[in-house]
């Protein structure tokens, strides 16, 4: 049962948490300056630790770091213990839900990076702490991520580093901010670390054919970077239906953002076309990695029709998905693809069998119709349990509703090849020449 | 229920930047201690010009791409240039973020021209004209269908509310 599992307080979770936070708050003043307490909350994680395969290397790495050694490979295994924390974190908050995973595929190596330059930022950030983040050490990791964005097997470090340090050069200096994302910094920080390690696993692909029926999209994006993440079902020619997702990501500049930003996705034709029409696609010979599809437009054909609600009646109980790699397992990444009806919907939560799953407001984006009146307004909703900071909730991904008393199913992928309100369409149309102008502009520079 | 900004994975840290029109001010940033950026000529549509203002003493530089000194900018009193420049900037980062960064002290809702107390700086053209392209690169970078599993921490921005 979906309440049941909502209610459910993993046994150690709060223990597992506090831990972590010892280390996060050692963070923020930098290891530099590690006083009693933060040392206390450091020496917990070697308690922790013992006996676990993990044991010597935190008690080593800890004792070394609190005696002010702040070396590459100390760092690794700090960064190591936040890792397997969150990991069980995610592990206790999965298992009520029951849904049954295929076994992970097998590791296989990962691409080699030139990744020295990002260890050493990120062992600068660790020694300042985000207290000392001043726009010097926050502008310190712009050659480096330059340097990796040029090389695609580098896309996913490079990516994250360039989000983060965005996020800390709009910061600086950090010691005037009145709140500091202490987690949210640290979960950057240690992932981008644990990325920038020489023999970060890969996981190995299987090919697949079938007919694939989504269920919405899921947009994130930073100042660089717009990303469809759209999340759906895979029927193969056995008869078994797979729960993937299918990621498809444009480099892009801070000014375009909003519904425009889909227009940097113009390589994709194809998802495109089958999102905006709530269609199925027939796609043969695609890579699963996990339960990753990793789309390809020249082995993927729109299909018929496709309801997403009717999808997720027929589909989605049943379904089995992937399991997580071991390295991705962090609540953060819990995006549980959901059918909820039934319920009574509020202003910002649904009420569901007794439960008040709080509505993920700001997951709601700019570039697609979903709106706050049109969830309150709800019968039906596809959407993501996510858990953040103690507490479930739900992104929505689509809903049935009721609007001048006409059934409508509105989902964030109907804008996917431009707005269907007219409004927003207009609005779309001014903010979409953003590339054309700049292309324009810099044309004019360059020819000087 | 409140949640704790500190021990939220998904807390937001930057203000999602509002759309703006990018003719007359196609790139701008704060970057470098500087509001700095690129401003299309009121009258030549050939000529760029490339205006920053420090964070803290405020000095003012404005040059032609051919690397001219601004008529309009004399010393310390601001060009329509650098006036356009701290306007687009308010629109696209809003205001709050701007003055936090200039430090810049005006009462709110005052336009922030008004709170400037500027010198003469030298110029920077070259530094904000290799940021122009740096920022213009990402648009000739190959998409990629990669999972990118960290972007979960970057949620597109929501509906205005």
């Amino acid at each position: 049962m979906l309440a049941d599992a909502l209610r459910a307080r993993p046994a150690g979770l709060t223990e597992t948490l506090a831990l972590a936070d010892g280390l996060d708050d050692a963070l923020v003043h930098g290891l530099a300056r590690i006083d009693e307490e933060r040392a206390a909350s450091l020496e917990a994680l070697t308690g922790a630790f013992a006996g676990s395969p993990l044991g010597d290397r935190v008690a080593d790495s800890i004792g070394k770091l609190i005696a002010g050694t702040v070396t590459d490979e100390h760092l690794a295994v700090l960064a190591g213990c936040r890792a397997a924390l969150f990991g069980a974190a995610h592990d206790a908050l999965l298992a009520p839900f029951g849904r049954e995973r295929r076994p992970a595929p097998a590791p296989a190596p990962g691409p080699v990076l030139v990744a020295a330059g990002s260890r050493s930022w990120l062992r600068e950030l660790a020694i300042a702490g985000w207290h000392g983040v001043d726009h010097e050490l926050a502008a310190a990791g712009s050659p480096t991520v330059q340097a990796l964005l040029a090389d695609p097997a580098a896309a996913r470090l490079a990516v994250l580093l360039d989000g983060f340090a965005a996020e800390l050069r709009a910061a600086a200096p950090v010691a005037t901010l009145e709140r500091i994302p202490v987690r949210r910094w640290a979960d950057l920080w240690s992932r981008a670390l644990l990325l920038s390690q020489e023999g970060f696993p890969a996981a190995a692909g299987e090919t697949v054919d079938g007919r694939l029926l989504f269920l919405g999209a899921d947009l994130h994006e930073h100042p660089t970077v717009f990303r469809v993440q759209a999340h759906g079902l895979l029927e193969t020619a056995g008869g078994e239906a797979r729960v993937v997702r299918v990621s498809v990501a444009a480099p892009k500049v801070e000014t375009i953002t909003g519904p425009s930003a889909w227009r940097m996705l113009g390589a994709f034709p194809v998802l495109r076309a089958v999102l905006a029409g709530q269609r199925s696609a027939e796609v043969s010979g695609l890579t699963l990695i996990g339960g990753d599809l990793i789309w390809d437009e020249s082995r993927a054909a729109a299909g018929e029709p496709a309801e997403v609600f009717a999808t997720a009646r027929v589909l989605l109980g049943a379904a089995t998905a992937a399991a997580v790699p071991p390295l991705d397992r962090h609540p953060a990444l819990i995006a549980e693809p959901v059918l909820l009806e039934g319920y009574t919907p509020g202003a910002d939560a649904l009420v569901v069998d007794g439960v008040t799953l709080p509505v993920d407001l700001d997951r709601l984006p700019a570039a697609g119709p979903l709106t706050p009146a049109l969830i309150a307004a709800s019968t039906a909703c596809v959407g993501l349990l996510r858990w953040d900071a103690g507490s479930w909730s739900v992104q929505p991904l689509a809903v049935q509703a009721t609007v001048k008393r006409k059934a409508v199913t509105v989902s964030t992928a109907d804008w996917a090849l431009g707005p269907t309100e007219a409004k927003a369409a207009k609005a779309e149309a001014v903010a979409g020449t953003a590339v054309d102008v700049l292309r324009e502009r810099a044309g004019r520079l360059l020819r000087r | 229920m409140s949640i704790p900004y500190e021990r939220r994975s998904s807390a937001p840290v930057i203000e999602p930047v509002r759309p703006r029109k990018l003719a007359k001010v196609p790139f701008l940033e704060l970057a470098e201690g500087r509001l700095q950026g690129v401003v299309s000529s009121g009258s030549d549509v050939s000529r760029v010009y490339v205006s920053s203002i420090t964070a803290g003493d405020h000095g003012l530089s404005c040059n032609t791409n051919n690397n001219r000194p601004c008529g309009g900018l004399s010393g310390s009193y601001p060009c329509n240039h650098l006036r356009s420049l701290l306007a687009e900037a308010t629109l696209q980062y809003g205001s709050g973020r701007v003055a936090r960064y200039l430090r810049i002290e005006v009462a709110d809702d005052a336009d922030l021209i008004t709170g400037l107390h500027p010198v003469a700086a030298p110029g920077r053209a070259a530094e904000v004209f290799s940021s122009f392209l740096r920022h213009l690169s990402y648009l000739e970078l190959p998409p990629t269908t990669d999972p990118l599993p960290e972007l979960q921490w970057f949620p597109a921005p929501g509906v205005a509310r």
